[in-house]
C-alpha cells in the first residue's frame, strides 16, 4: 500500500529506514507512559526492572493513607463542580455562538478560547492575587471557578463542532409547532447534540482532574488535590506510591477520553 | 446572543480581570506612595539626585513612624528591598529605633545608619515612591532608570532576565525542532496508511496526548533516575559504562518536554497530510521527478501550513512550561514561568512577577495572533 508495485531497491531501503524510524518514535511516544504501571505493582521500592515480585502494597498506600485519599476525594469534588459549571455555561455559549445573528463572533470566540493560549502560570498567579483579598483563595469555590475558565474552552469547542452539523430549521419547526425556546432546546436540540455535550463534559472533567498549576496557587492544605499530592511527592520523597497514583490518574483520564472520543466521532 | 453572556461574564470576572490586575501591578504600585505620603510630597519636584535636605528627612521620619503604627512599614521595607537589595533590614531597624520628639534631621539619621546617607538609597526611594513606575518592566529586560535620569543597562549582578528569556527561547526552539524531526515521518506514515492499522497507530499517538503533563513528567522522573530504567538500558547495551546524570539536567528536561510536545507538533501535520492525495506524487514521478525533487517541490509546499501550525503551537506552549522544568530541570534549567512562581511564593516580589508575566503574555499572544492570522482560530481544535 505504501510502496508502488514498481518499487526499486532504493525505494525499499528508504521505506525500511522510514518504518524503523517511525517504530522508534512511536516507542518513544508510548513506552514511557506505561513505565509506571509495572513498577506500581513491584513488591520492592526500586525503580528498575526486573521486578522482584508482585504486590498491591503501593495501591494500598495510595488508597489507604489519609493524605492520598483526601487528595483523591478533593480532586473528584472539584472536578465534578468544574464539569457541571463548564458544561452548562459552555454549552449555552456554544449554542449562542452558533446562532446566525451572533455579532462579533470571532472576537467573542477568541476570548472564550483564550484560556487555552494564555500560559497557565499567568492564569494561576492572576487568580491567586485577585482571589486572595476577597477570600476565595484556599477555598473550593475559588479553585472550581478558576479551573472552569481553563476547562470551558473544551466544551465550547466540542459542542460547537456538533452544532455545526445541527440543522437549524429543526428549531424553527419546533417554534412553529408551538414549542417555547427552552422546550425546543431541551426536546429537539439537546438530544441531537448530546454526544458533543457529553464529550465536552468528559474533557472538562479530565482538564480539572489533571490540573496542577492553578491548584498549587489557589488550594490550601484543606483542598490539596491529587496532582498536588503527586507534585509534592515527586519533589520531596520519591517512592513507588507515585507510580501507583500515576497509574490511577492515567487510567481514569484515558478511559474517560476514549469514551469522549467515541462520542465525538459518532455523528 | 444572551446565551453567551454567562460564560463570557464568568471569564471576564475570573480570568480577564485577574490577569489585567496582575499586569497592572507591573506598572502601578501605590504601596510606597500611600505609606510615605509626606516623603513623596517633599521629594516631589526636586530633580536633584543627591541625598535630600532636612525637610525631606523630617517628612520621612514622620512617615516611618506613621507606617510603623498602621502596619504598612513591612510593605515599604519589602518594596524598597525589591528596588535595592538588603534595604529591608535597614528600614525595619531604623523604624524600630525611631522616636520623634523633634523633627528628624539628615545628620541625625545618617549617623544612626549611614545607609540613609547613600545617594543610591535615595535614588531607589525616588524610583519607588511614584505610584506609576516603569522600573519593573525595564528590569525584566535588564534595563533600569539610571541615577542621571536616563535608561541604561542593569548592573551585571542584577541582570539575569535576558539570560532566562534566551534560555526559554532556546529550549522552546530546540524542543520544536526535535519534535518536527521525530514527528514528520511518523505523520506521513499515519496519513498514508489506511484501515484498522492506521486507527490503532493513531490511538498510540493520542494515548500520551490524553495523559496529563504531570503523569508524563512523573514517568520521566522515574525513567531518568541515576539508577533508573534508561540508565540500566544504556549500561546493558554498553552504550556507556557508567550511569549518566539525566535528572536535573538540560538533556533530561529536553527529552521530557519533547515527549510531551510531540503530539502537538505531529497532529496538525498529520491532519493536513491526510488531505493530500498520493496520486500527486505519482504524477510527479511519472513526469520524471526524482523522489527528492517530487517531495520538495510537490509535497512539502502543501504540508508547510501544517508544519508551521504544529511548530508554532509547540513553540508557544513551550514558552509557558512550568511543571516539567520544576521537576526534571536543574537550577540552571528553570524557565520564565518558574521564575514568576518563585517571585510570588518565595521572594514575595509581586511587581517583578507581574512584569515577567507581562512579557511572557505579550510574546505568547503575539505569536498566537500570527498563528490565528495564518490558520484561523478554528485550527485550535483538539485533533
Amino acid at each position: 500500500m505504501l510502496l508502488s508495485p514498481y518499487a526499486t531497491l532504493a525505494d525499499k531501503v528508504r521505506m525500511a529506514v522510514l518504518l524503523a524510524w517511525c517504530t522508534l518514535v512511536l516507542s518513544f511516544l508510548v513506552l514511557p507512559i506505561f513505565v509506571p504501571v509495572p513498577l506500581s505493582v513491584n513488591s520492592e521500592a526500586f525503580f528498575t526492572y526486573p521486578l522482584k515480585g508482585f504486590s498491591w502494597r503501593w495501591y494500598r498506600d495510595v488508597l489507604g493513607s489519609g493524605a492520598w485519599r483526601d487528595a483523591i476525594w478533593h480532586s473528584i469534588v472539584i472536578a465534578i463542580g468544574v464539569t457541571v459549571l463548564a458544561t452548562s455555561l459552555g454549552t449555552l455559549a456554544a449554542v449562542g455562538l452558533s446562532s446566525p445573528r451572533m455579532p462579533a463572533r470571532r472576537t467573542i470566540m477568541a476570548v472564550l478560547i483564550s484560556p487555552l493560549i494564555v500560559p497557565v502560570i499567568i492564569t494561576a498567579v492572576g487568580a491567586y492575587l485577585f482571589y486572595a483579598p476577597i477570600g476565595l483563595a484556599n477555598s473550593f469555590i475559588g479553585i472550581i471557578v478558576a479551573q472552569t475558565t481553563v476547562a470551558s474552552p473544551f466544551v465550547v469547542v466540542t459542542v460547537g463542532a456538533s452544532l455545526a452539523n445541527f440543522d437549524r430549521t429543526l428549531m424553527r419547526a419546533a417554534a412553529i409547532s408551538g414549542a417555547r425556546p427552552f422546550v425546543a432546546f431541551q426536546r429537539v436540540m439537546l438530544p441531537l447534540i448530546l454526544p458533543g455535550v457529553l464529550s465536552g463534559a468528559a474533557f472538562a472533567f479530565v482538564a480539572s482532574f489533571d490540573e496542577l498549576v492553578i491548584a498549587l496557587f489557589l488550594a490550601g492544605p484543606q483542598q490539596r488535590t491529587l496532582p498536588m499530592q503527586m507534585f509534592v511527592g515527586l519533589r520531596e520523597h520519591l517512592d513507588p506510591t507515585i507510580t501507583a497514583a500515576a497509574t490511577l490518574m492515567m487510567s481514569s483520564s484515558i478511559l474517560l477520553l476514549i469514551v469522549a472520543d467515541r462520542l465525538r466521532r459518532r455523528r | 446572543m444572551l446565551l453567551v453572556a454567562p460564560l463570557f461574564v464568568l471569564l471576564l470576572l475570573s480570568f480577564c480581570l485577574p490577569i489585567a490586575a496582575l499586569l497592572a501591578r507591573a506598572v502601578y504600585d501605590p504601596t510606597m506612595h500611600d505609606a510615605l505620603p509626606r516623603t513623596a510630597a517633599a521629594l516631589d519636584g526636586s530633580r536633584n539626585q543627591d541625598v535630600p535636605d532636612d525637610a525631606v528627612f523630617a517628612a520621612f521620619g514622620e512617615d516611618l513612624l506613621a507606617a510603623k503604627q498602621n502596619d504598612s512599614l513591612y510593605n515599604v521595607a519589602k518594596n524598597l528591598n525589591n528596588l535595592l537589595p538588603a534595604a529591608r533590614s535597614h528600614v525595619l531597624r531604623t523604624a524600630r529605633g525611631l522616636s520623634l520628639d523633634k523633627p528628624l534631621t539628615r545628620a541625625e539619621l545618617t549617623t544612626l545608619d549611614p545607609f540613609w546617607g547613600d545617594s543610591q538609597t535615595w535614588s531607589a526611594i525616588r524610583n519607588g515612591v511614584p505610584p506609576f513606575t516603569t522600573g519593573y518592566l525595564l528590569a525584566a529586560i535588564d534595563l533600569r532608570w539610571t541615577p542621571a535620569g536616563g535608561i541604561g543597562p542593569m548592573p551585571p549582578n542584577q541582570a539575569i532576565y535576558r539570560t532566562i528569556f534566551a534560555r526559554t527561547f532556546a529550549i522552546a526552539a530546540g524542543v520544536t525542532l526535535i519534535t518536527l524531526v521525530l514527528g514528520f515521518p511518523l505523520a506521513w506514515l499515519l496519513a498514508n496508511l489506511s484501515g484498522p492499522t492506521a486507527a490503532r497507530l493513531i490511538l498510540l499517538v493520542l494515548l500520551p496526548f490524553w495523559t496529563s503533563i504531570l503523569v508524563r513528567t512523573a514517568a520521566w522522573t522515574v525513567l531518568l533516575q541515576r539508577s533508573g530504567i534508561l540508565n540500566e538500558l544504556l549500561l546493558g547495551l554498553h552504550v556507556t559504562d557508567h550511569p549518566i546524570d539525566l535528572m536535573y539536567t538540560r538533556t533530561g528536561l529536553i527529552i521530557a518536554m519533547t515527549h510531551i510536545q510531540l503530539p502537538f507538533t505531529l497532529l496538525p501535520i498529520y491532519s493536513i497530510m491526510r488531505t493530500i492525495s498520493p496520486s500527486q506524487m505519482r504524477a510527479a514521478y511519472s513526469l520524471g521527478a526524482r523522489p527528492f525533487a517530487a517531495f520538495r517541490r510537490v509535497y512539502l509546499p502543501q504540508v508547510m501550513p501544517g508544519v508551521t501550525a504544529g511548530c508554532l503551537l509547540t513553540f508557544i506552549l513551550c514558552l509557558g512550561y512550568f511543571i516539567t522544568p520544576a521537576l526534571v530541570g536543574g537550577p540552571a534549567d528553570q524557565l520564565i514561568a518558574n521564575f514568576i512562581s518563585n517571585y510570588i511564593n518565595t521572594d514575595l516580589n509581586w511587581q517583578m512577577a507581574a512584569a515577567l508575566s507581562f512579557i511572557l503574555l505579550a510574546l505568547t499572544l503575539g505569536l498566537f495572533a500570527a498563528f490565528a492570522r495564518m490558520f484561523g482560530i478554528d485550527r485550535m481544535k483538539l485533533v
